[in-house]
């Protein structure tokens, strides 16, 4: 197998702090994330690992630094403006429409493609018909990819909770994005659904060529799949590289094992 | 006969081009190949492998599920005087190592990421794999080893060296004889290394007719493929008898939709083992507990209506007129929707074998009007020895012998076969042929029966599985693991007592099923060790062990091999383990030396035993389980004169 090809900087984080009042949640962070490259994000409970999530996806508007997203910086921007630029995410705690269908909760992803009015939508006639046929294709096509055809119709509720991560997962990626952020994509699942979810970021990364920032706590996971790992510790970076550079960095072991270990 | 399988597929594409041929569904929507377009696409697929330097008379081996590409392929190949070898797609790398060797593979057309890095882990011992063809790209963008390519590059390149060699395609299937082999299948083989059965076009295309002819299959019949192509009753029902007949074959989305897929498709003809029918009756039984009262309860009158004049109504036997008009409105209320929710509301008729299928389990489906009919055969037949006539379906029987086919037993009520089906011979074992073929032509099936004064032929067990108890008693374990095996909380079972004085028996529960169980009796567990290891699974399986000897003490000659003792495994038998074969037949030699210490305790009288073993997962890892066994005492019946 030929090594995949990592190319520019597409996400590149300066000097950010975040402040909820007197608590700091994340001091100082600057780091990048290259095109086409699985980056994750690791670090004990509480040490801003969501809340940097959250300052990329536009969540939070971090207190000073800046984000340049392909040569654009910004200080300020709402989540939907985010999502417009092609940056996509998934929620640790699930955030999918429990009582409606999978194909209706992917297709719910498609919302930011959709350019027919809510009018015609909702006569369902001419261009709008037909470009709800044009969604459904890509929406089949996530679904072929995540294998989930057993359960098309199936309302996400009734899912186990590794089938619901998966539709988030599909859900994110009607968005075509060119960045797709995972929050715990693992959390909480059996070691099977790990591999799978493993096995699906990695077909995600490799055949749409999306570049993935992850959040995850199972250090296995991320030292398998990552290509380029941040270690974070009371809002601070305290690591940054490659996963065996990472693994034997003294202040990583120290934050995971205790000081004196 | 005096086609092959290539002339029929260009026949009907003749006939009936617009007609459709196959189809999957994909993007959940059902695509359709028409016969025109299978033909031009199977074409264009072996022109694609000439152009790759397959030459007449070489084999090649396909590991799929039940794709399209995989039907055309098989004919793709016959067509260029090739030999398509199917293996089974869960089979892990070592066990494809034996056939490709065997067989001399240079080709391989495999499914997808999956099957192409088993067959890339083969080709380093063994080199002479040159291509593998995939349908399936995704996740293989980034391979470069030399030799993939994918059918999509294979049908174009197919289509170009057909335009620049116009007529050759055309003369290579000309000299594609009925008397050539079509096909080799591997025998899973329950003893020692598998071998390669060679069939030619003649035989298989002579058992479909035969079959077609007694079940009148014709073009409007539609039939779903779900079944490992590698094995026997798919290459006659999804190849043969689709080319035969001219029906439409369905491919569906992927293993686990098949039963909305089915549902969407709605088959006329049904083959499945006795597995997927019992799977399809716990699921109902399963939510029929569930239902409100008043449903259950009208489910189950109706039931009781149709235990009792269903299987007659359906053989047109004679049945009083008032008894007919409540069935009719079962029918509307029950039994037409439990149809439906099988997926089975035009079916015609539907087949089993494989396996022995239990009494309540077969004539359930026949009382709900489904016309369930049992054949018998091996793939040395191209499973076609024996079918069940229409009106003629006793369950302890497997019908008489089918068109064709002759029928006779030895000295040792061996099964003898003659006729149109009878393998050609086994892949490079003449020593192998010999034993099985004698001198007068009769195949030796190596499965013990008898035929009934109607010709209707009944298997005990495997010929040489009979053994002999210490008291001189005929010991048939098969016999005795399938009255087990009835039992829904019984998944597996392996019985002992060739020279020994009683006779003892390992079981394995249903998990789903007693898992169901446990639930309502609110017993707590915490995986298939711990529930395996209840005491009130144990007295639930006791109860079903007393049962069977209850039914073996009035049999005539049966009462000795009685289950005296028995123990409820830690661990499901697996084909990974090898304890299984593929096609989930008990490997009893394998099984017995691996469990040898089970055994000895069974027979020292102990009341417990501890056992650690390894087990293999699909992945290829290894890990272990252990537990302490108990070792129940059966209860056992005098012996009574059969009634």
């Amino acid at each position: 197998m030929t090594s995949k090809k990592i190319g520019d900087v597409i996400l590149d984080i300066q000097n950010i702090s975040l402040r909820f009042g007197g608590v700091k949640a994340l001091t100082d962070i600057s780091f990048n994330v290259k095109e086409h490259e699985i980056r994750a994000i690791i670090g004990p409970n509480g040490a801003g690992k969501s809340s940097m999530l959250n300052c990329i996806n536009g969540v939070y508007t971090p207190s000073e630094g800046s984000i340049t997203f392909r040569g654009k910086t910004f200080a300020h921007m709402n989540s939907r403006q985010v999502a417009e630029m092609g940056v996509a995410r998934t929620f640790q705690n699930l955030a999918l429409f429990k009582g409606m269908s999978v194909i209706d909760n992917i297709m719910s992803g498609r919302n930011l493609k959709i350019k027919s009015n809510l009018l015609l939508q909702a006569l369902r006639i001419g261009p709008a018909e037909r470009e709800e046929i044009a969604h459904r294709e890509k929406v089949e096509h996530i679904i072929d990819f995540l294998e989930i055809q057993a359960f098309r119709k199936t309302p996400v509720g009734q899912l186990p909770y590794g089938l619901q991560k998966r539709v988030d997962l599909g859900r994110a990626l009607a968005m075509e994005p060119e960045v797709l952020l995972l929050d715990e994509p693992m959390a909480g699942m059996n070691v099977e659904e790990k591999q799978d979810m493993c096995r699906f970021i990695l077909d995600v990364n490799d055949e749409f060529g999306t570049t993935i920032v992850l959040i995850e706590h199972d250090m296995g996971v991320v030292m398998d799949i990552s290509d380029r790992v941040v270690v974070l510790d009371y809002g601070k970076k305290i690591g940054d590289g490659a996963p065996d550079e990472v693994r034997n960095n003294e202040d990583v072991i120290r934050a995971y094992l205790g000081a004196g270990h | 006969m005096k086609t092959t399988f290539p002339h029929l597929l260009l026949q009907h594409a003749a006939q009936r081009p617009e007609a459709p041929a196959l189809r999957e569904k994909e993007y959940g929507i059902w695509q359709t190949w028409s016969w025109q377009a299978a033909a031009t696409e199977m074409r264009h697929m072996a022109c694609g492998l000439l152009a790759l330097g397959f030459a007449r008379g070489q084999n090649l081996a396909l590991v799929s599920d039940n794709r399209p590409h995989v039907y055309m392929g098989f004919v793709a190949v016959q067509s260029i005087g090739g030999v398509p070898i199917p293996l089974y797609q869960d089979a892990v790398a070592g066990e494809m190592v034996f056939v490709i060797e065997d067989a001399d593979i240079h080709f391989a057309f495999v499914e997808n990421q999956e099957q192409v890095d088993k067959m890339l882990e083969v080709r380093e011992s063994l080199p002479g794999i040159q291509y593998i063809i995939y349908d399936d790209p995704r996740g293989l963008r980034n391979y470069d080893q030399p030799g993939l390519i994918s059918t999509a590059e294979l049908v174009a390149k197919g289509a170009e060296w057909d335009r620049d060699h116009p007529g050759v395609w055309e003369s290579m299937v000309g000299q594609v004889g009925p008397q050539d082999v079509s096909v080799i299948l591997y025998t899973s083989g329950t003893t020692g290394k598998p071998k390669g059965v060679c069939q030619t076009h003649a035989s298989f295309i002579g058992s479909a007719s035969g079959a077609a002819e007694v079940d009148k299959l014709g073009p409007s019949d539609s039939i779903i493929s779900y079944l490992p192509p590698a094995w026997v009753g798919d290459h006659l029902f999804s190849l043969a008898q689709w080319l035969v007949a001219g029906y439409t074959i369905n491919c569906p989305e992927s293993a686990s939709t098949i039963s909305i897929d089915m549902r969407e498709i709605g088959p006329t003809y049904y083959f499945a083992p006795p597995r997927v029918f019992e799977g399809m009756l716990t699921t109902i039984s399963i939510r029929m507990e569930d239902a409100a009262p008043f449903k259950r309860r009208m489910y189950e009158s109706a039931m009781q209506l149709a235990r009792r004049v269903g299987s007659d109504i359906l053989d047109g036997k004679p049945v009083g007129a008032m008894d007919r008009l409540k069935y009719k409105l079962g029918d509307l209320m029950i039994y037409g929707p439990l149809r439906n929710a099988m997926g089975l509301s035009r079916i015609r008729v539907a087949y089993t074998a494989g396996a022995a299928i239990g009494p309540e389990l077969f004539r359930f489906f026949r009382s709900i009007g489904i016309n369930l009919k049992q054949f018998y055969g091996q793939t040395e037949t191209c499973a076609y020895v024996c079918l069940q006539r229409d009106g003629q379906v006793d369950l302890n029987t497997v019908g008489q012998a089918a068109p064709g086919i002759e029928l006779k037993l030895a000295d040792n009520s061996e099964v003898l076969v003659k006729g149109v089906s009878v393998l050609k011979e086994y892949y490079k074992r003449p020593d192998a042929t010999a034993e099985v073929i004698d001198a007068d032509g009769w195949f030796h099936t190596g499965d013990a029966g008898v035929i009934d004064t109607h010709g209707q032929l009944r298997i005990i067990d495997r010929a040489k599985d009979v053994g002999k108890m210490k008291g001189g008693a005929m010991f048939a374990p098969n016999y005795i693991e399938n009255k087990l095996k009835f039992f829904s909380h019984v998944k597996e079972a392996v019985c002992f007592g060739h020279e020994k004085d009683k006779v003892c028996a390992f079981i394995n529960i249903d998990f789903d099923a007693v898992g169901n169980w446990a639930e309502r009796q609110n017993l707590p567990y915490a995986g298939y060790v711990d529930l395996a290891s209840k005491a009130k699974v144990l007295e639930l399986i006791a109860d079903c062990v007393a049962k069977v000897n209850a039914e073996l003490a009035a049999e005539p000659g049966m009462a000795a091999t009685q289950v005296a003792r028995f123990l409820v495994l830690h661990k499901e038998l697996d084909p990974d383990d090898d304890e299984l074969t593929r096609t989930r037949k008990v490997r009893r030699n394998f099984i017995a030396d691996k469990y040898g210490v089970l055994i000895d305790a069974l027979y020292d009288g102990k009341s417990e035993q501890f056992i650690e073993t390894q087990v293999k997962f699909e992945d290829g890892r290894k890990g272990a389980v252990s537990a302490t066994l108990k070792i129940i005492d059966a209860k056992t019946h005098p012996a009574r004169a059969a009634a």
